[in-house]
Parts: structure tokens; C-alpha cells; sequence
């Protein structure tokens, strides 16, 4: 990853990597690219993980305690908006630059300027996003979903957030382009559809899904932006407009992202699984086939995030069966898992631990968004700290243990070091065992009926937020291992090989470790 | 290299394929709007009662009686008093009745309102129809006035049986400054 890695023995006589601060500013190399993507996304991680400290703290005992009200709104919505378009999905997209050209045999991304272009505006949208925090009337406070009038109210920032929002979505829609373009176009001769990994697989769905709905939330918040500066009233009632049609809009947007924010994780751990099961992956095509299920579902479910809105009977009913159907596909993959490791000879390295935390562990955010989806009940769940642990269960212990995994599996791969194994099992055991600290009594507080991005709770509360509270500072904690390990993998460590795993399959392993600078100029035979 | 500027032909009219998908989703975003309207209009989901003015029926159902409730809202900034003189009042369906609202601007300079209908329950919004309406304009009321404002509807016949009870909610919303944009 560093500059002297990357110029080690492989690059004869082709030129290697620009010297100097340039090389990263301009740079059209997919692993350049990769890099960039992910050590800005482990910044935002940072950043919006500082923001749930505050949640933490706050929430810590009952009363108001560290912050005003107004400024914990500012730190929820703004923890959401950077945890989503700041962390996961850069890191997602970081690895889809790293991995996918080496996993299918391509040189590099199929628009490699288009690339350079789609990361460079995304620290431009977040110093925007952040710097609202310091304008008159704060940062964004409506939550993530911005829901009108409330948002309506929000000071100066409001047009900042709203290009933003636009900015990420502009990026996120040209990276997804990129995938989609090199996956269909830049595969190595022998590499048909259904040879591709998994990892590729699901990024390409998870690509069209962007395309599809990425420019629909970009419609919404503008709208939003008309509403307020323009005098049209989309979501005005006084003009004849409909806040709750904003619901409509914004989460015919938000379901798909939802499954854009698992779906490159369920691809990582399917890879992850069959390696250090020493076992091909069970039931491949049917892996690519409920992807596929996930994703159309994604489009007819939108409503269950809206249940109290005042739907007719039908409406509930058709989008409660619609969601309760996702649970097939997702049933699905999480039995070809498992069947995976069965009889197995599993090792259990930390990309392993990390890839079986996310299966256990994702499968109970799955089962309580399951009852999420029972219309009668949600009613009793809706907006209470019930559904902050379901989507915590499965963003957390789901999207980011599986990027964990991810950056465990392949970091020797990328940087030619072996990480200290050691270390990696520490963070696995800290982050597994405190997130769980902190999520699941939220579980039991939603039950009770304790409100969701409400600073303050009734005294009968106080025990269960404390003990989320000291699972917040641990988990929060344990991730500065996890970027000690990163960062001291990159500068040095023991020598990785090149197939790194001894279960590892798939073109990348080929390569050596770290992979030349410009790999697969010549594509390989994939039999 | 043949192979290779075929690749990047059909990588050129991908993009642009792409690229009309994402132009059409954003359009389908600003679409999603009449449908939605057209959508609700034809169901009467969201309770949005329709702001046309209805032509009195000839039939009185006489057989069941429908009780009305009024409610009256104000939207934030809105500094009017604004109350219904009856509460609840029990129609047959058919009757057409009116009912004043008694409206009072608190504030010490002309104010335009609007009036924003709404019923529940949502499925009933269809039947509940008016024949005058104050929230079929803009009301404008200058400092301190006080005002009746008259609504008369019906309930149409065909409402279904299991409705026994409507409620027509107001909500007076300020649109000065929305009034004064637009010019």
C-alpha cells in the first residue's frame, strides 16, 4: 500500500506509482483508488463513531447530562448520515476498486478516471456535511431521513446538507457505473457470469440497485430544497403537497439502500467461509439467485418502514408478506453458510471469527427485523430503541464485521504483511462481546417502549442505557486496535505468500503479495 | 487489438445506457408525484378530501345516522384563534348541513390562510363532501379581525355501512409569505 511495497521486485521495466502527494490526487490506479476509499472511510468510522460517544454519553443516565437536546438531534442525524454514505458504502466501494479487477482478471476498473473523480468528491460532500455543525442553527437535527416539516426548520445548513447528500449520491451513482462496466466488459477470457466470486456477484447487484434508487433520494432532497427556497409544495400542505408522499419517496429510495449496505457483505462472507472451511462454497447458483430475489424484493417493501402513517388494511398486509418474504432468500444464504462449514476443516483465523460474528449475528438483526415486520406489532415497536438494535444488529455486527473481515482476509494480500494474529483475535473478541454489551439491552428497552433520538428517558430506563453506555465506550475503544493493526500492517510485518491462506481460491491469490502495481496486463485463463 | 476497441465501443454505449437509467430514476423520483395524487385521488388513502365543489343529492338516507366531529388545527407560526361552534353533529347521510367556524386573527398585521382539509378515518375521505367551503380559497383576515367562517357538506349515501363515525379536520396554515413569494 505504501509507496516502497508497492515498487518491491515487481515492476520491471512498466512505471509504478507517481512519487509524492500528487500520485494520490490524480491517480487512476483501481488499487490506488481502493486505498483512498478505504482509509477515508475508516476516518469517517472514526469520526461518526466519536458521534455516537456523545449519543453514548448523553444517554448514559437519565436527565439531561453532557449536551442540549438540539445538539444530540445534530449528533444522531449526523452519526447516520456519516456512518452510511461515509463509512459503509466508501468501504465497500473501496473494495470493489481492490478486489474486483483482480478477482475477474482485469487490468483495472473499466473508467479509470471516472474512479479518480467519483472518490475525490466524497471528502468535499463530508467537509460540506461537517462543517454545518459550526453554522447558525447547527447541523442537520431531523434525523437521517429528513423527514419534512421538521427538516424544513433547519438553519443555514440546510442547503449545505441537501448538496451533500447530492454530491455522495453523484458519487456513489459514477462508482457504481464503473463496477457495472467492468464486470460485464473486463473479464478474463473463460470468466462467465456464473464463475464469477461471489464478492463480485453481489457487488454488481448491489450496482444496479445505486443506479436505481441513489438518483430517486437525490429527487427527494431536492424537492426538499424547492419546498424551501422555491415556494413549490411537494411535501407543503398548505399548497396542496403530502408529507407523508416524502415517506413515500424517501423510502422507495431507503429499503434498496439497505440492501445495498448488506449485500457486498453477504458477497465478503462468502467468500471469507469456504476458505477456512476448506470447502468449496454450498450452493453457488442459488447464492446468485436469492442476491438477485433480495434485490428485486428491495423495490415492493418500502411501506413497512411507515406502518403508523395511517395505511389501509391491505396496504399493511401486502407489505408485511412482501418483507416476511425477504426472510426466504436470506434463509437461504444463511443455510448455504453454514452447510458450507459443515464437516469443514475449519480454522478459525480472524477473518473467520469475524465472518461466523457476522453470521450469528446478522441472523438476529434478521430475526428482529422479522418481527419488526408484523404489522400489528410494529405499531408497539415503531420508533422505539427496538428498531435501533435490529438496524444496529445488522449495519454493525453485519456491514462492518463483514468489512472487518474483509480488511483482515486481504491486508496481507494487499500489503504483502501478515497482520499480528493476535492482536486480530483481541479485537474480535473485544468488538464481539462489548457490541453486544451495547446493543442488546436496547432490544429490551424498545420492548418497554423507550423512544428512539429522544435525549432523555424515564428513570425505569436507567439501568439497561448505562449498561449500553459502558458497551458503547468498549466497543468504541476496541476499533482504535483495529486501526492500530491496519496502520502497523501497512509499514511492516512478517512476509505474506502469495496465496496467503492455504484454503484461499480465486485470481487474486495468483498474484504476488502486494500485487504489482498494474496486475493482469495480460489476462489470465480462467478454466 | 481488435478486441480491445470492440470492448471499449460497447463500454461507451453501456455508459450511456447507464447513464439514461440513472436520468430515468431521477424523473421517476419527480413521477412518483402525480402518481401518488392520482393514486390517492382515486382511493382516498391519505384522507385528502377533494376541493370541488359537490352538487347536493337528491336522496336523504334516513335509515342510519353518521356522527360528524370537527376539529380545528393551527399550523406552527400561526397566531389565529380558530374554533368550530359545534362539536360533534349527527347527519343522516344525504342531509346537507353547515357548521361555522368562528376564526380571529391574534396578530397585529394582515395574515393569509389557507385551510387544509383532512378525514379520517382516510377510507371515508371520498364520501364527506362540501358544497361551500372557506377552505376553498385563501381567507385573508387583517389585524384583530374575527370572522364565521361556513362550511356545508353531506355525506354521501354510499358510504359504506361499517363507517359510523367521521371526523373533518382544519388545519390553518400561514401563506403570507408563500402569497407574497409568488408575485
Amino acid at each position: 500500500m505504501s509507496e516502497a511495497t508497492t515498487h518491491d521486485a515487481h515492476d520491471h521495466h512498466d512505471h509504478g506509482p507517481a512519487k509524492g502527494l500528487m500520485r494520490w490526487v490524480t491517480t487512476t490506479n483501481h488499487k490506488d483508488i481502493g486505498t483512498l476509499y478505504l482509509l477515508f472511510s475508516l476516518l469517517m468510522f472514526f469520526i461518526g463513531g466519536a458521534m455516537a460517544m456523545v449519543i453514548r454519553a448523553e444517554l448514559f443516565e437519565p436527565g439531561m447530562q453532557v449536551v442540549n437536546p438540539h445538539f444530540f438531534n445534530q449528533m444522531t442525524t449526523n452519526h447516520a448520515l456519516i456512518m452510511i454514505f461515509g463509512a459503509v458504502m466508501p468501504a465497500f466501494v473501496g473494495l470493489a476498486n481492490w478486489l474486483i479487477p483482480m478477482m475477474i482478471g482485469a487490468p483495472d476498473m473499466a473508467l479509470p478516471r471516472m474512479n479518480n473523480w467519483s472518490f475525490w468528491i466524497l471528502p468535499f460532500a463530508f467537509t460540506m456535511m461537517l462543517s454545518t455543525i459550526f453554522m447558525d442553527g447547527g447541523a442537520p437535527a431531523a434525523g437521517w431521513t429528513i423527514y419534512p416539516p421538521l427538516v424544513l426548520q433547519t438553519g443555514d445548513a440546510f442547503p449545505f446538507m441537501i448538496f451533500a447528500i447530492h454530491m455522495m449520491g453523484i458519487s456513489s451513482v459514477m462508482g457504481a457505473i464503473n463496477v457495472i462496466a467492468t464486470i460485464l466488459n473486463m473479464r478474463a477470457p473463460g470468466m462467465t457470469l456464473m464463475k464469477m466470486p461471489l464478492f463480485v456477484w453481489t457487488w454488481l447487484i448491489t450496482a444496479y440497485l445505486l443506479i436505481a434508487v441513489m438518483p430517486v433520494l437525490a429527487g427527494a432532497v431536492t424537492m426538499l430544497l424547492t419546498d424551501k427556497y422555491f415556494g413549490t409544495s411537494f411535501f407543503t400542505a398548505a399548497g396542496g403537497g403530502d408529507p407523508v408522499m416524502y415517506q413515500h419517496i424517501f423510502w422507495f429510495f431507503g429499503h434498496p439502500e439497505v440492501y445495498i449496505l448488506i449485500l457486498p457483505a453477504f458477497g465478503i462472507v462468502s467468500q471469507i467461509i469456504p476458505t477456512f472451511a476448506r470447502k468449496p462454497l454450498f450452493g453457488y447458483s442459488s447464492m446468485v439467485y436469492a442476491s438477485a430475489s433480495i434485490a428485486f424484493l428491495s423495490f415492493i417493501v418500502w411501506a413497512h418502514h411507515m406502518f403508523t402513517v395511517g395505511m389501509p388494511v391491505a396496504g399493511e398486509l401486502f407489505f408485511m408478506y412482501a418483507t416476511m418474504l425477504i426472510a426466504v432468500p436470506t434463509g437461504v444464504k444463511v443455510f448455504n453458510w453454514v452447510s458450507t462449514m459443515w464437516k469443514g476443516s475449519m480454522t478459525f483465523e480472524t477473518p473467520m471469527l469475524f465472518a461466523l460474528g457476522f453470521v450469528v449475528l446478522f441472523t438476529i438483526g434478521g430475526f428482529s427485523g422479522l418481527m419488526l415486520a408484523i404489522a400489528p406489532s410494529d405499531f408497539q415497536y415503531h420508533d422505539t430503541y427496538f428498531v435501533v438494535a435490529h438496524f444496529h444488529y445488522v449495519l454493525v455486527t453485519g456491514a462492518i464485521f463483514a468489512i472487518m473481515g474483509a480488511a483482515y482476509y486481504w491486508l496481507p494480500k494487499w500489503t504483502g504483511h501478515m497482520y499480528n494474529e493476535t492482536l486480530g483475535k483481541w479485537h474480535f473478541w473485544l468488538s464481539t462481546i462489548t457490541v453486544n454489551i451495547l446493543f442488546f439491552p436496547q432490544h429490551f428497552l424498545g420492548l418497554a417502549g423507550m423512544p428512539r433520538r429522544i435525549p432523555d428517558y424515564s428513570v425505569q430506563f436507567a439501568e439497561f442505557n448505562m449498561i449500553s453506555s459502558i458497551g458503547g465506550f468498549a466497543f468504541g475503544l476496541s476499533q482504535l486496535l483495529f486501526a492500530y493493526i491496519v496502520i502497523s500492517t501497512i509499514r511492516g510485518g512478517a512476509k505474506a505468500t502469495d496465496k496467503v491462506w492455504d484454503g484461499a481460491e480465486g485470481l487474486e491469490w495468483t498474484l504476488s503479495s502486494p500485487p504489482p502495481y498494474h496486475s493482469f496486463s495480460e489476462a489470465p485463463e480462467v478454466k | 487489438m481488435a478486441s480491445n476497441s470492440d470492448a471499449k465501443l460497447s463500454t461507451a454505449r453501456l455508459v450511456t445506457r447507464l447513464g439514461l437509467v440513472v436520468v430515468a430514476m431521477f424523473g421517476f423520483g419527480y413521477l412518483m408525484v402525480p402518481i401518488y395524487d392520482v393514486f390517492c385521488d382515486i382511493t382516498g388513502l391519505n384522507g385528502k378530501t377533494s376541493n370541488e365543489v359537490a352538487v347536493a343529492p337528491v336522496i336523504v338516507d334516513t335509515s342510519r345516522t353518521v356522527t360528524v366531529e370537527f376539529d380545528s388545527t393551527l399550523n406552527e407560526a400561526m397566531q389565529w384563534d380558530f374554533q368550530p361552534d359545534v362539536r360533534k353533529l349527527s347527519v343522516h347521510p344525504g342531509e346537507v348541513k353547515t357548521v361555522t367556524y368562528r376564526v380571529r386573527n391574534r396578530m397585529a398585521q394582515a395574515v393569509d390562510g389557507q385551510a387544509i382539509p383532512s378525514v379520517a378515518p382516510g377510507g371515508a375521505a371520498e364520501y364527506l363532501k362540501k358544497t361551500e367551503c372557506f377552505c376553498f380559497t385563501q381567507q385573508t383576515l387583517n389585524a384583530g379581525e374575527e370572522k364565521l367562517m361556513p362550511v356545508t357538506f353531506f355525506v354521501d349515501p354510499e358510504l359504506p355501512a361499517d363507517i359510523r363515525y367521521l371526523t373533518l379536520s382544519y388545519t390553518f396554515f400561514d401563506v403570507t409569505k408563500v402569497a407574497s413569494n409568488t408575485h
